[in-house]
């Protein structure tokens, strides 16, 4: 059969593969700019399809507990927000991780802090790559650049996120939630039977069945030495996910002298100001981390070894650059342009950054 | 071709429905296109806008500063977008409420009597078809068979019957701008 090319936005990509993933429960709250997702469940009605739940909760906190009971039962279930409403549900998140449950939440942020504004922002990368909520954890990151790459994440970030029983976030930006391009949708699976879920995920409160022990979901442990064993094998499944899961994206690095290190929308607009310095004879290149956490530090550190620069674009006030740094360790210059308050940046301006910054390139 | 144009006016005026037909029209003409809003407070009473990129190409920044063409519909968004246009693009405007019309001399300025148009064609519905006729009559951006396909899937079942009228808008919107089509 032949792939439909649809056109459609980022949010709405995410709610259309959420069913044809076979999602069995999404849980949120409205807010822009992600209000596209609950709306586009619930104009689909997949309860009447495939039986996935799709509920407005009362309120974000609900919201990601509903998300914790579903991946207890070892559901596949994912909330979405934007960023004030995903830093209500940290507490639940933290809960999650510790739990060693998996869970696909989505942020697509918006300028902050505070309510801030619903324009496109990238300033909850501490939040989403550092932990978050309290406690050491992390979340498996995921960072779309395109209408395709949201609905491709819903798939890759559940599977994530039952391969190491840890939550998974889509990280986008008001940029890619809101704009429309072509999509190929992923093919509908069905959602998994309770039999399934009980052989795949047999820590899952699911019952029973005949054992003579019940699982037991919990992130509490008072004994402190139970606790750091709990701790250590968080910090085991990390290592794994750092080992395995890195994934990013370059574009003209094989002959690269200077590069820009840019995620989500940004790295498109990065991407047309490279072509621009190109076409002037300036060889700049593009780094696109795909896993923000974990990231590719070892790209960068090995990228930074041929170039006499780096630069980071970001829709903040310099997040990322830090593990840009932390992954060159001084060995390049690492300078920072963002915008911030909502305000995107023009391809020109990213050029103006490069001129400024690397001004012997002679743009 | 690589086309980026910019079709900004007033929330109501259709700025975000027409670089949707647009879009879709590209799609349906499989081009490669992008739909940027600006979206937000602006849609309900401001000013809204809307960026459409289509090309053969993959398109790398949906966001850009300067335009092949320009769609504008008021007084905030000429002032705002008239010095965006690249020099040798086309300037397409309304000159309904207009007090400061576009003086640059470097591009095309198009004046599109779209309301009255409209009001001639005794609905106001029209009013944005009239324009992407104009437009279309002006750049060749996407064939009228991909724009009536993608009026098509942009419209509810239910709006059908509407086809033939915006297929009549955009006819007419042409005949606005044959005028123009010399040079």
């Amino acid at each position: 059969m032949e792939e439909e090319v649809k056109l459609m936005k980022g949010n709405e990509a995410i709610a259309h593969a959420a069913i044809r993933y076979g999602v069995d429960g999404y849980f949120g709250y409205p807010i822009t700019p992600q209000s596209e997702v609950l709306e586009t469940l619930a104009a689909e009605k997949p309860w009447e399809t495939t039986g996935m739940v799709v509920l407005q909760a009362e309120s974000e906190v609900a919201a990601i507990n509903m998300v914790y009971g579903g991946a207890a039962s070892g559901k596949a279930v994912m909330t979405s927000s934007s960023s004030p409403g995903v830093s209500l549900k940290q507490e639940g998140i933290s809960y999650i991780a510790a739990a060693e449950l998996p869970a696909l939440i989505v942020n697509v942020m918006r300028g902050g802090p505070g309510l801030g504004t619903i324009q496109p922002s990238q300033a909850d990368y501490f939040q989403a790559t550092k932990g978050g909520g309290h406690g050491d954890y992390h979340l498996i990151v995921l960072a779309p650049a395109t209408v395709q790459e949201m609905a491709d994440f819903v798939g890759l970030g559940m599977e994530l996120a039952f391969k190491y029983r840890n939550p998974a976030m889509i990280l986008a930006d008001g940029v890619v939630g809101q704009m429309m391009e072509k999509v190929v949708l992923p093919p509908f699976r069905p959602r998994r039977t309770g039999e399934e879920v009980r052989q795949q995920c047999p820590w899952a409160a699911t019952g029973r069945h005949g054992r003579k022990k019940h699982n037991v979901i919990t992130s509490l442990e008072l004994d402190s030495a139970a606790m750091e064993v709990n701790n250590l094998r968080l910090q085991e499944t990390y290592r794994r996910i750092s080992e395995n899961e890195v994934r990013f994206k370059t574009y003209f690095t094989d002959d690269a002298e200077y590069l820009i290190v840019a995620f989500g929308s940004v790295a498109r607009i990065c991407l047309k100001a490279i072509e621009e310095a190109r076409q002037k004879g300036v060889r700049v290149g593009l780094l696109r981390p795909i896993t923000l956490w974990p990231f590719p530090t070892e790209e960068v550190a090995r990228l930074s070894r041929q170039t006499k620069g780096i630069l980071t674009v970001e829709l903040n006030a310099g997040q990322m650059i830090e593990d840009v740094r932390l992954a060159v360790d001084g060995k390049v210059p690492v300078h920072h342009f963002g915008r911030m308050g909502g305000i995107v940046p023009n391809p020109n301006e990213v050029l103006e950054a490069l001129k400024k910054y690397f001004p012997q390139t002679g743009l | 071709m690589k086309e980026e144009i910019i079709i900004a006016g007033f929330g109501g005026q259709g700025v975000l429905s027409m670089g949707k037909i647009l879009a879709y029209a590209g799609l349906m003409d499989n081009r490669e296109v992008t739909w940027m809003p600006a979206y937000g407070p602006e849609q309900r009473g401001g000013t809204a806008n809307v960026t459409v990129i289509v090309d053969e190409l993959p398109i790398s920044s949906p966001i850009v500063d300067t335009y092949d063409t320009a769609v504008i519909l008021n007084q905030q968004s000429l002032d705002k977008f008239e010095n965006k246009v690249k020099p040798g693009g086309v300037l397409i405007y309304d000159p309904y409420g207009i007090h400061r019309p576009p003086t640059r001399t470097d591009i095309k300025i198009v004046p599109v009597e779209a309301t009255r148009a409209a009001i001639e064609m005794g609905n106001s519905k029209t009013y944005n078809m009239l324009l992407l006729g104009a437009l279309l009559a002006l750049r060749n951006i996407v064939p009228d068979e991909a724009v009536i396909r993608g009026l098509k899937k942009t419209l509810p079942e239910r709006h059908h019957h509407l086809i033939p009228l915006n297929a009549e808008a955009i006819s007419k919107g042409k005949e606005l701008v044959a005028n123009y089509l010399q040079a």
